[in-house]
């Protein structure tokens, strides 16, 4: 077995992933490709965003840069920086520099979690402009038209501190995302995991029970991800209690009464 | 080493000064003869526990002591304690009366407890029932323990204790089904036709054969509660399923079966031939449904039409911005999704209008769930948005202005209950204090701009030195990592290098930004003798720190308290955290006037429970006060000290850090003990508490 090793401007997404559209939001994005826009994909976590990101990345065949972005992000990180090798300072190129000269797909994923300076590095790129300047080196990028930007954020759980700028936000096409309706969740179970159809059925269910409390007592009810990773186990045959527990439960909350509810509400469904 | 067992004569006179007998007379001869005989260890256990219950009250006490070798001769040490303390109980509750009865009736106390023990309590179970509730979908109804099951469409009404079965998870299972059955009423549609009109043995029989249709609801959407539901009712009472019982479950349980079905069946059965009763089905109670779906249809139709006006008001509005006057109102129409049937999941039915298909906002969704489990279906008369000025919502509001409550006669509807500590008994009051929050009315004078004007250049320099307090960008250099190279560490290393060394890799600068997470509240205390200079350096110092406050942009809210007696704790919102401080937070400073008295533990319990709401490394509780915790009840002295002491521990097992800024020159007696020995500050001045507020302030949070 081997690992392969790839840089990052060269992962194509050779095989389709599975992405089941809710409303408009291939063809909205495929137009905002055209048209040079950069897109912000709105929508609570485990909901799809990411996987929409890789599916539109097949479909218009450019190698995609993911970027988690976190409270210790900084503008260097993305753009780049000196390294010293063998007695010489060398530039190296942070993501997204490096996805402006390949002409890449750079998403940049739950950007409120960067620091506020970082985001104001995208602006010129996010503009009509679509340069990345880098003064370091003192070398302005131009982006080809191939190049796109993308970023995400969930308006749910973001604290009052991290609140996305408007500045920020009114530079890009937003897309806003939630959990598809009852029979497409199904469908999408079924298909990412080829459990059947009644169990699938009754997994969106308990979903449904789980986003039903939030706010009294959840943060966040189950998302589309994790019912997936719960057939994914069922599939191995492991008892649907214990895999709504362990893959769905567990990972919402850890209130213990909470857990035990959830786990009477699974156990009433199967 | 053992201790020799005390004497009766050390015994009685213990007991006599324990229960003053100068004054009560009762003859402690008789229980000091039976404690005589204990071991010296229950002899101490005893004695301590008439001390505190003695607190209380001294024919309590008595009676205790009374049967206390009886007691501890039938339960253990900590049963025994745990008889006392729910006796003392009953007394702040209920009265002399009750709490005697406990004592007499130790039986009774133990089959209870032991009921308890293996029993399930709702007390501790609620925690887990709520959320499976909630999550069963529907409208979001509430639980409460009731001597009779049975639910009024709101709340489901449920024994406090439940021991029908020696295994407590059993107990609790049976608990489970209870409230789902009953949340089966409310879902299936059990109460969508009138019952009131049923006489008693008709009833009793609608209730059997209701939950064989309900059982059936529940087998189709939860198959695994049904199970389970099925398990504990073989286990308490096999139910005859076959024979003539047969074609009535059938019918019962037949896809379109309704509670229609079973009124039909109602006169067909007899009462012989009815499958008997179910451990979990309770019974129904017409006239609490009648009257609280009554008020709620009335209710929910107001909100729902008005809602719907509201929202195509901002259809209207997104589309074209000319609004013509007079227009009928606008009518929606519902879509139903297909197998809209039996099923859980809200979102079935949708919204639309002109044909299009809306999306509402969460809370017509719940509204509009809440009307399909009341009718099944959302009648069109509620499709109709409501006119302008067709209804008026604030009679519907139920919330009680806290200004009114001491118009009337007085009631503790709506306030927060707390508890308090009393060090006398070693045990919690349990809701004990009646807190209201109200709101300081603004009064737009010049104090604020006198204040800004007087202390002007304090200001400035407050100013200055906060502004080097701010999260500061800080350039770390010699890092391993960083955003750049750091020249004179790259010039050290090579210097390094060429003398034979090895070469460093902290080679980078990284820039550091220091945020701070600070949340802090400020309780003022607004009791009577605050009244003239220090209510006014209390005002200056709140408006001082207020500015600089904002300059750290800390996050902070500002709480006056007051208050008389345990009934009527006040807290003055001035700032919550949510509140700019803005025109008006300036002006309900200035409003801050001396009320009462000074009842701590209850606000401090309180705040932590704002405290809560907000999510920050640093939690600071920061008093402004005058003296020692002080009520017109027996709130004083040790008492509100050791009150306000226990409900200091809950605020740091919270994360709290308490200070107390004080002017009460005795304070050094007192608040040591209270908040610790380095938390607070006593000031001598009055005049200088201004200067000094923010001055500690600054200290505490660098």
């Amino acid at each position: 077995m081997k690992t392969k090793v790839l840089k990052p401007e060269e992962h194509y997404i050779k095989d389709e992933p599975y992405y089941q559209p809710i409303g408009e939001e291939i063809r909205v994005f495929d137009a905002a490709y055209k048209q040079q826009l950069p897109v912000l994909l709105k929508g609570p976590t485990g909901c799809g965003k990411t996987r929409f990101m890789e599916h539109m990345a097949w479909r218009l065949k450019r190698p995609l840069i993911t970027v988690s972005c976190h409270d210790d992000l900084t503008a260097s990180d993305l753009v780049g920086r000196f390294l010293i090798t063998s007695g010489e300072t060398i530039w190296v190129d942070g993501p997204l520099a490096s996805a402006v000269r390949h002409g890449a797909i750079c998403y940049l994923d739950e950007i409120v979690e960067a620091r506020k300076d970082t985001t104001v590095v995208i602006h010129p790129l996010a503009d009509d402009r679509r340069i990345l300047p880098m003064e370091k080196v003192g070398e302005l990028l131009e982006a080809t038209p191939e190049f796109c930007l993308a970023i995400s954020y969930n308006p749910g759980y973001q604290s009052v501190m991290k609140d996305l700028k408007q500045s920020t936000r009114q530079r890009f096409v937003a897309l806003e995302f939630d959990y598809p309706g009852a029979e497409l969740e199904t469908e999408i179970i079924i298909k990412e995991t080829g459990i059947d159809a009644d169990t699938a059925r009754q997994l969106v269910k308990f979903a449904h029970m789980t986003r039903d409390l939030k706010g009294s007592g959840l943060d966040e009810g189950a998302s589309t991800r994790l019912l997936v990773h719960a057939a994914k186990l069922m599939h191995e045959d492991i008892d649907p209690v214990v895999a709504c527990q362990t893959a769905i439960a567990q990972a919402i909350t850890d209130d213990h009464d909470m857990l035990v509810a959830m786990n009477e509400l699974s156990s009433s469904l199967f | 080493m053992m201790r020799e067992p005390l004497g009766k004569d050390e015994i009685i006179e213990f007991m006599d000064e324990c229960l003053e007998v100068e004054f009560s007379f009762v003859k402690n001869e008789i229980p000091a003869e039976q404690i005589t005989k204990l071991p010296r260890q229950q002899q101490d256990f005893i004695l301590n526990l008439i001390k505190r219950v003695a607190d209380t009250n001294i024919e309590l006490a008595y009676q205790l002591a009374c049967g206390s070798a009886h007691a501890l001769n039938e339960m253990g040490k900590h049963m025994v304690e745990e008889w006392a303390m729910t006796a003392a109980d009953h007394y702040d509750r209920k009265g002399l009366f009750p709490a005697m009865s406990i004592i007499r009736d130790l039986d009774n106390f133990i089959h209870t407890a032991h009921e308890r023990a293996h029993g399930s309590l709702l007390e501790d179970e609620i925690g887990v029932l709520l959320p499976f509730l909630h999550g069963l979908s529907g409208r979001k109804l509430k639980l409460e323990a009731s001597d009779t099951t049975f639910t009024d469409t709101e709340t489901i009404f449920v024994p406090p204790v439940i021991a029908v079965f020696s295994d407590s998870k059993e107990n609790f299972r049976l608990y489970k089904a209870t409230v789902a059955h009953h949340w089966a009423q409310i879902q299936f549609g059990t109460f969508r036709t009138d019952l009131s009109q049923l006489p008693e043995d008709q009833l009793i029989k609608f209730c059997s054969l209701e939950t064989v249709r309900l059982d059936a609801c529940i087998r189709n959407e939860l198959p695994g509660l049904h199970r389970q539901m099925q398990s504990l009712q073989n286990k308490f009472e096999q139910q005859e399923t076959s024979g003539q019982y047969e074609e009535i479950i059938n019918t019962l349980s037949s896809s379109n079966a309704s509670v229609k079905t079973t009124l039909d069946l109602l006169d067909k059965v007899t009462y012989e031939k009815c499958p008997g009763s179910y451990i979990y089905q309770g019974t129904i109670d017409p006239v609490a449904v009648a009257a609280t779906m009554s008020k709620r249809i009335e209710r929910e139709k107001a909100f729902f039409r008005v809602a719907l006006s509201d929202l195509a008001k901002d259809l209207t509005r997104a589309e074209e911005n000319d609004e013509s006057p007079e227009k009928s109102p606008p009518r929606f129409g519902i879509r139903k999704k297909d197998d809209a049937e039996h099923t859980l999941s809200n979102g079935m039915v949708q919204l639309e209008i002109d044909g299009g298909l809306v999306a509402p906002p969460q809370h017509i969704k719940e509204l509009m769930s809440s009307i399909i489990v009341d009718f099944g279906d959302i009648p069109p008369e509620y499709l109709v948005a409501a006119g302008p000025g067709e209804y008026d919502l604030t009679v519907f509001d139920s919330s009680l202005n806290p200004n009114d409550v001491w118009k009337g006669t007085y009631h503790e509807e709506g306030a927060q209950i707390y508890n308090e500590w009393n060090y006398k008994r070693q045990h919690y009051h349990k809701d004990w204090c009646v807190l209201r929050e109200i709101e300081v009315q603004p009064v737009y004078d010049s104090f604020v701009e006198d204040t800004l004007e007087k202390y002007s250049k304090l200001l400035k320099s407050l100013r200055n030195t906060f502004e080097y307090m701010r999260g500061e960008d800080k350039l770390l250099k010699k890092q391993p990592h960083g955003d750049d190279i750091d020249i004179d560490a790259l010039v050290e290393a090579y210097a390094d290098v060429k003398s034979g060394m090895e070469m460093t890799n902290q080679l980078f600068t990284k820039m550091h930004k220091e945020e701070r997470n600070v949340a802090v509240i400020f309780m003022v205390d607004m009791s009577g003798s605050t009244k003239g200079w220090i209510n006014r350096a209390e005002r200056e110092s709140l408006i001082l720190l207020a500015e600089v406050l904002e300059v750290l942009q800390d996050r902070y809210a500002i709480y006056g308290f007051s208050g008389m007696t345990r009934k009527r704790c006040e807290l003055f919102k001035i700032k919550a955290f949510d509140d700019e401080y803005d025109a008006e937070v300036k002006a309900r400073i200035s409003n801050i006037e001396p009320q009462d008295y000074t009842r701590m533990g209850v606000f401090i319990r309180h705040v932590i429970r704002h405290f809560s709401e907000v999510e920050a490394s640093t939690k600071l509780l920061i008093t402004l006060s005058d003296g020692k915790p002080d009520d017109y009840d027996t709130y004083r002295g040790e008492y509100g000290v050791e009150d306000t002491r226990q409900a200091l521990f809950e605020a740091r097992r919270d994360g709290i850090h308490s200070f107390c800024i004080t002017i009460d020159e005795e304070a050094r007696d007192y608040l040591p003990h209270m908040y610790g020995a380095a938390n607070y500050t006593v000031i001598d001045n009055v005049a200088s508490l201004p200067i000094k507020v923010s001055e500690i302030y600054r200290r505490l949070t660098t």
